[in-house]
């Protein structure tokens, strides 16, 4: 902690004075706590003055990935003699966290994730993000509409690299032990689904609610079935959420969670975290489903001691339709990463954006199944067939709707997520879903 | 004139004494030699300056640290607290006191202070008897004592992380302690340990006291030292049975340590934060959530770094209302007796 102090009163000077208070907002929440501890690591990051150092953060920690990266990063570092390319390989967990103190300090990576939606909004405001329409205008042009996510007033800040959608994951297996032949396609069907797994002694749906986003899908899902595109698209910005169709969309949920199709404890389940999470049970063939978005395979093959997940058994299919909805039930849940520069990355920064989400090197990305790549030019180069289906799902989609905790932004999405995970705990009624979200976009 | 000895004669003379013993150091001054006083007031001074830059120099590097890393802090949090601010950004939406309406508003946030006080209450009155069976029973010479003092401080020595990981693991359902319970025969009884609304807060309670038994003890032992042998072979002498000398000597003789225990219990519960964190993160549908925990999610989940400041500061306060009354209604007689040794002693 003394070090990380030292450190920032030696870059004081070249600090705007924004930046020392948002320094010591984290100390000042914690110590007035001082049961807590919490202390930035170490400040890396920030950019050269002579700008031929690029600071790159990114959440491939293991291979392929972190070794194509370097490997892109070479590449690009021999196309453009002086440059040089300083890469920080986080665990996805220990990025965020270390991105929100960088945005915070003001000591920010020239590239780095951007998940789009509010979050975005609140680094553009804060003029942290550097604007990229003007620079690249192709590459925006190449990912098409995926790019929406991460627009804010027809401007581009980010390039979306893989957006995904979120479905049901399934084992197959389990499937044809009780009787199901086609995956449902409507509520109702879901439904008799549950029960017949139920009968056959399967617990049918993990959820990890334990971590609220979870169990918040299924809500946007619901609310994606029950909202025509406008309402949805109306609401995103207007923070207004007074069509019935928001209410309906608890109810529907409600009458799923009444069928308690769920895994036993689910409301303190973990997402992803060990064999006892969601995506555990699902691996280890405790579940047959769970809601889940395209990493579910990666995950689950790092949950098997094999490296397997569900290997040959696992299956894929879209949240279901609702009867009476005004939603498209072709529209999709979805939601991605991108790469963006900060404000004050040297000017070659879109230059490695362009590099990075060239034919070349999304190929390179999409065969390695490292995501959905965004660039259509890549879509040949998927080889996992669960993640082609996947990409096929997505371009067929009318739209992707991103996550909604990730459009409204963490504090409107995060009561909206308390709430839903409330509903599941049979705490709180679809009104009262609705009533907290308008209530936290009231003090946004 | 017949001297007799009075009681004003013998003050008188010993103040003489006293006097003369005053005069006698006055008069060593004018026989050094002259310009000798000046360099002694001189030195004298200088003496007086050194001890303050001793103390300036032992306590400044405390005093700097209390400064930046507690005083500085709290103060920005008093700060923050009245502004409406995501963390990002210039602070200029300024809201007076609206962020502590909100949170005592909050039902969320009171449940989060009720939550802690049941804890405070649940950890004294369960720790609280429990250590002092566990350090009197220890303090006897059984066979042993020292294996089972390791087993008892254990789990104090863990780091809460790891501790509530292996907690969250045998908790599980279909887990190691559903195993168990089901094994004595007592299936009937299992529970979502973990993921029952209703269960949870008991849950962590059990771990907690698991967790910070340890310390009780450890400090009753400590304070069962102090307590002199002599006074328990006067009551045994008297004819006192063992439970009417642990009742009438051995626990009113441990009452400061008790009460000292008492203070940092009190504390500790209310500032808890990472055991529960680990094991429930606050739910399942806030029944564990504790002011910390609330006071982080609203922060650095939501990133309402103002109305998160105001939580902070709504903790302090409450901590430090509770710390003062506590010093002054339980500690204030051990606080009043403890420098008077120290003196005499001197």
């Amino acid at each position: 902690m003394l070090s990380a102090l030292l450190h920032r009163s030696t870059t004081t000077k070249d600090m705007h004075p924004m930046a020392r208070n948002r320094a010591l907002t984290a100390v000042a929440l914690l110590a007035t706590a001082t049961a807590l501890t919490a202390c930035g690591g170490g400040d890396s990051g920030g950019s050269d003055a002579d700008g031929s150092t690029l600071t790159w953060w990114h959440n491939s920690n293991t291979d392929p990935g972190k070794a194509y990266y370097e490997q892109v990063a070479a590449d690009f570092e021999a196309a453009n003699p002086g440059t040089t390319i300083e890469i920080s390989a986080l665990a996805h967990e220990d990025m965020l966290t270390r991105l929100d103190a960088a945005f915070q300090t003001g000591d920010t990576p020239d590239v780095y994730m951007e998940r789009g939606g509010g979050e975005l909004a609140d680094h553009v405001e804060a003029g942290l993000t550097m604007d990229l329409s003007d620079e690249l205008p192709e590459t925006i042009e190449t990912i098409g509409s995926s790019v929406n996510g991460w627009q804010i007033d027809g401007q581009t800040y980010a390039l979306p690299f893989s957006v995904g959608v979120v479905g049901f994951w399934y084992n197959t297996d389990l499937f044809e032990q009780a009787g199901i032949t086609e995956p449902p396609q409507t509520m109702e069907e879901l439904d008799a689904a549950v029960q017949a797994l139920k009968d056959a002694g399967i617990q049918p749906i993990s959820v990890g609610a334990g971590d609220k986003w979870p169990a918040a899908h299924y809500w946007y899902y619901t609310a994606l079935r029950e909202c025509g595109q406008d309402v949805l698209e109306d609401a995103v910005t207007s923070l207004d959420f007074s069509d019935p169709c928001f209410v309906a969309a608890g109810e529907d949920l409600q009458g799923l969670i009444e069928t308690e199709p769920f895994n036993e404890g689910f409301l303190a389940t973990p997402a992803q975290q060990g064999p006892a999470s969601a995506s555990g049970l699902l691996a280890t063939e405790q579940v047959a489903m769970e809601l889940a978005g395209h990493w579910e395979p990666g995950v689950m093959q790092g949950l098997t001691e094999d490296n397997e997940g569900l290997g040959e058994k696992t299956g894929w299919f879209p949240f279901p339709a609702v009867a009476g909805g005004e939603g498209d039930p072709e529209a999709a849940l979805g939601g991605g990463d991108a790469w963006a520069c900060s404000a004050d990355a040297p000017a070659i920064c879109t230059d490695f954006l362009e590099y990075l989400l060239s034919d070349e090197v999304q190929i390179g990305f999409a065969e390695r199944d490292m995501g959905l790549p965004t660039n259509p030019a890549a879509n040949d180069a998927v080889s996992d067939p669960a993640l082609a289906d996947l990409l096929e799902y997505r371009d067929s989609a009318p739209y992707v709707q991103l996550y909604f905790d990730t459009a409204f932004g963490e504090n409107v999405g995060g009561a909206m997520n308390d709430e839903i995970a409330l509903l599941f705990a049979g705490q709180a009624s679809p009104q009262d879903v609705v009533d907290a979200v308008q209530a936290a976009a009231g003090t946004d | 004139m017949t001297p007799r000895p009075t009681g004003a004669h013998v003050a008188a003379s010993s103040r003489g004494a006293a006097g003369a013993a005053d005069r006698s150091d006055r008069s060593a001054a004018p026989a050094r030699p002259s310009g000798g006083g000046r360099r002694r007031s001189s030195s004298r001074l200088s003496a007086r300056t050194r001890t303050r830059l001793e103390i300036a120099f032992f306590t400044g590097p405390a005093l700097v640290l209390l400064g930046l890393f507690i005083v500085v802090p709290v103060l920005q949090a008093v700060r923050y607290s009245v502004f409406d601010w995501n963390g990002l950004g210039p602070l200029d939406d300024f809201v007076g006191l609206d962020n502590y309406t909100r949170a005592l508003g909050d039902t969320v946030f009171t449940g989060a202070v009720v939550n802690n006080f049941v804890i405070i209450a649940l950890s004294i009155a369960i720790q609280l008897p429990l250590g002092l069976a566990i350090a009197l029973l220890l303090n006897r010479d059984i066979r042993g004592r020292g294996f089972l003092r390791v087993v008892i401080f254990m789990p104090y020595v863990l780091a809460e992380v790891v501790a509530g990981v292996v907690w969250v693991l045998l908790l599980q359902p279909n887990g190691l302690v559903d195993a168990v319970v089901e094994g004595v025969g007592l299936g009937g009884l299992t529970q979502l340990w973990l993921g029952d609304p209703d269960v949870a807060l008991g849950t962590v309670m059990v771990v907690l006291t698991w967790k910070y038994l340890g310390l009780a003890v450890i400090l009753f032992l400590a304070g069962l030292q102090g307590v002199p042998e002599d006074v328990y072979e006067a009551a045994q002498l008297d004819g006192a049975s063992w439970w009417q000398v642990q009742r009438r000597v051995t626990i009113p003789l441990l009452g400061p340590t008790i009460r000292t225990w008492g203070f940092l219990s009190m504390i500790g519960s209310l500032q808890l934060f990472d055991m529960v964190w680990i094991l429930t993160g606050g739910g399942p549908a806030n029944s564990t959530v504790t002011m910390a925990i609330y006071l982080i999610n609203q922060g650095t989940e939501r990133g309402l770094y103002g109305y998160a400041s105001a939580v902070a500061v709504l903790l302090f306060v409450i901590s430090l209302v509770l710390a003062v009354l506590y010093q002054t209604f339980v500690l204030r007689r051990d606080n009043e007796a403890a420098p008077k040794p120290r003196r005499a002693a001197r």
